[in-house]
């Protein structure tokens, strides 16, 4: 199969699941072939693909392991969380029973407060929350990403780092001091832009506009991975001595990766909050990094498609696998892992090549006359 | 005489107490091509490292330029900046890309701006492909431009490594061991190109290998290093009659010739 062949079936692939998510599925969920709970299901699933992309784009394209996504994902969905904690207004528990006059987050009155934190206000704007979903972890991957990276802190080490720092910020979000809900985080959210969130036409919106950010990515890592800056994050992946004795100064070029990385794991995060119907602590622990990781792991990394196909397998996995065998799903999860590590490294998307010899010798029995392969 | 185009005076460079380098004097001329040679450990990496940024000095100067208003300090200096004034190093072990085609590892060592905007928005003009297909047929991979560059042989990985450094256009190279892993004849073509490129360039060559040592020498000077410093220099024949040379050398039960 030459280049060009594979890049057109790999086009129309994209083009037909790009089509089918984002009007095919709407579609049949509009004339209800296909019920709301499954809308939601899948737009959960497509936030977590983003989640995926952005380890990937550090530890599949450019040998960074990064144990720190989560608490990007999470505090994208804290920023417009925020927003929407104040989009609930009249509709709070304390305010139907008349105890809540300033209209604050049910969790502040709850806690005595009885006007908004300054830093809260701005967020009653939602262009100010959705550049907050962009800055704030672009900002944070910024500052620590300049440490690390100036250190030169790589390898194993800056594991360990992102991963102390994911810990250390759902430590913070679990105190109620944060003032950003503590254990509890976010919840029962009632509108988005003027929109009721409890209306499958809304959650519809969401998944739409999740699946055309998805979309958008996508094509942003494949524009990419095909210019020379996707050529140098491969090559410090690959020897990043070579590369800084080339004349790169590949810290820069790790920052700008992992700053980007940031943002596209938070945007993930921002539209999984009103999808799921909330956001606490939990979600920015260590452990929801490794999953990612397992998730790029098994899809295939350092490809294109591969953290998709692997956040949505393991994602659907996880919804089958919880329901019927719910005590075995992280045998389950780990017994996958292994599996494609030893035997599956290039990951999901590389099993096509690996059948493509089975799948012939298996043919070849059928036409022995024909078995002179035309290239 | 000129002013050299690297100055190394009165270097040191200790190591957990270990003296890698003490009290080293080096200056190479422009367009020289010098050979260093000397018994394993006698500092002959660490001069690199600390002529390309890698290591610090602990004290001595390096300079860099043949201008004394514009020559550079490169001990404030570190990889990447040293590399952008036009010092390209070849690594012992070849070094390449190799997940990326042959071809890859040429547009990443091609010389212009090396930001990261640079590379997400500039492409190849015509006049840096064709000066990249020139290079692919002097390193005679032509027919292996995409290759993965892991897929290649031992002595083409070196010529691969020597091509980027080319495409760099540096002003000084600093080569270490080119020809190990090769076959004679490779080593002999390898020779040959350093003396083709000496001139235009000043090449500063690390070597084991007598007779490619002998072949690249000719009529200039050789420098042997023993024990972090300069032990003499030389042309070719004097070093190899040199006294102390043969001692260094066959005191550790290594013969001066193979």
């Amino acid at each position: 199969m030459s280049a060009a062949s594979s890049r057109k079936i790999e086009f129309i692939a994209v083009a037909v699941i790009a089509t089918f998510l984002i009007v095919g599925l709407p579609l049949l969920n509009a004339y209800g072939f296909v019920d709301n709970f499954w809308i939601n299901v899948w737009g959960k699933y497509l936030c977590f693909a983003l989640l995926a992309i952005s380890v990937d784009l550090l530890w599949g394209y450019t040998g960074l392991l990064s144990l720190g996504q989560s608490m990007f994902f999470a505090l994208g969905g804290y920023m417009l969380g925020m927003h929407l904690m104040l989009m609930i207004g009249e509709e709070g528990v304390y305010a139907k029973a008349g105890k809540n006059p300033e209209l604050l987050p049910d969790f502040m009155v709850f806690l005595g407060h009885t006007f908004l934190p300054a830093f809260w206000r701005p967020f009653y704007s939602f262009g100010f929350s959705a550049l907050m979903v962009v800055l704030v972890p672009g900002l944070l991957a910024l500052a620590f990403g300049f440490l690390a990276f100036r250190s030169r802190i790589k390898g194993v080490y800056f594991s360990i780092l992102t991963q102390a720092l994911t810990y250390g910020a759902a430590l913070l979000f679990f105190r109620n001091s944060m003032l950003m809900g503590g254990n509890n985080g976010f919840t029962d959210f009632k509108f988005i832009l003027g929109s009721d969130l409890r209306t499958g036409a809304t959650q519809r919106g969401l998944f739409i506009a999740t699946a055309v950010t998805l979309l958008i990515v996508y094509l942003l890592i494949r524009w990419l991975s095909h210019t020379k800056f996707g050529l140098v994050q491969r090559a410090i992946r690959d020897g990043e001595n070579r590369v800084l004795f080339s004349g790169y100064a590949t810290a820069h070029f790790k920052l700008f990766i992992f700053t980007l990385s940031a943002a596209i794991a938070s945007v993930g995060g921002a539209l999984y909050v009103p999808q799921v119907g909330g956001i606490n602590p939990s979600v920015m622990t260590p452990e929801k990094s490794l999953e990612a990781v397992v998730w790029v792991a098994v899809g295939g990394r350092g490809t294109l498609l591969g953290p998709i196909l692997g956040a949505i397998v393991i994602n659907a996995l996880k919804t089958w696998a919880t329901v019927r065998y719910p005590d075995y799903w992280l045998i389950i999860l780990g017994g996958l892992f292994i599996l494609v590590v030893l035997f599956l490294p290039g990951g999901l998307v590389s099993l096509p090549k690996r059948l493509a010899p089975l799948w012939k010798k298996f043919r070849a029995p059928a036409a022995p006359t024909a078995s002179t392969p035309a290239v | 005489m000129p002013r050299a185009i690297l100055t190394v005076e009165d270097v040191s460079k200790t190591y957990d107490g270990f003296k890698a380098i003490s009290n080293l004097n080096f200056y190479l001329q422009e367009g020289e091509l010098r050979v260093v040679i000397g018994p394993n450990g006698a500092g002959k990496s660490t001069f690199f490292d600390l002529i390309t940024g890698r290591a610090k000095p602990d004290k001595g100067k390096i300079e860099f330029g043949s201008d004394p208003m514009t020559h550079s300090d490169l001990t404030g200096m570190n990889e990447y900046e040293i590399n952008r004034l036009g010092i390209s190093r070849k690594f012992q072990t070849p070094s390449v890309y190799g997940e990326h085609t042959v071809w890859d590892n040429l547009v990443l060592s091609i010389k212009g701006p090396r930001g990261v905007f640079a590379s997400l928005f500039r492409k190849l003009n015509s006049t840096e492909r064709d000066r990249l297909d020139e290079l692919l047929k002097l390193i005679r991979l032509d027919g292996k431009r995409e290759w993965k560059a892991g897929l290649l042989a031992h002595g083409e990985k070196q010529w691969l490594e020597i091509g980027m450094l080319l495409a760099a256009e540096p002003k000084l190279l600093l080569v270490d061991e080119p020809a190990a892993g090769m076959t004679d004849e490779e080593t002999h073509r390898t020779g040959e190109l350093l003396i083709n490129l000496s001139g235009k360039h000043s090449i500063v060559v690390v070597e084991h290998d007598m007779a490619f040592v002998k072949q690249i020498a000719r009529d200039g000077n050789v420098t042997v290093l023993h024990q972090g410093t300069v032990l003499c220099e030389g042309k070719f024949d004097e070093v190899q009659s040199n006294q102390k040379v043969r001692e260094v050398y066959l005191g550790r039960g290594k013969h001066g010739t193979r």
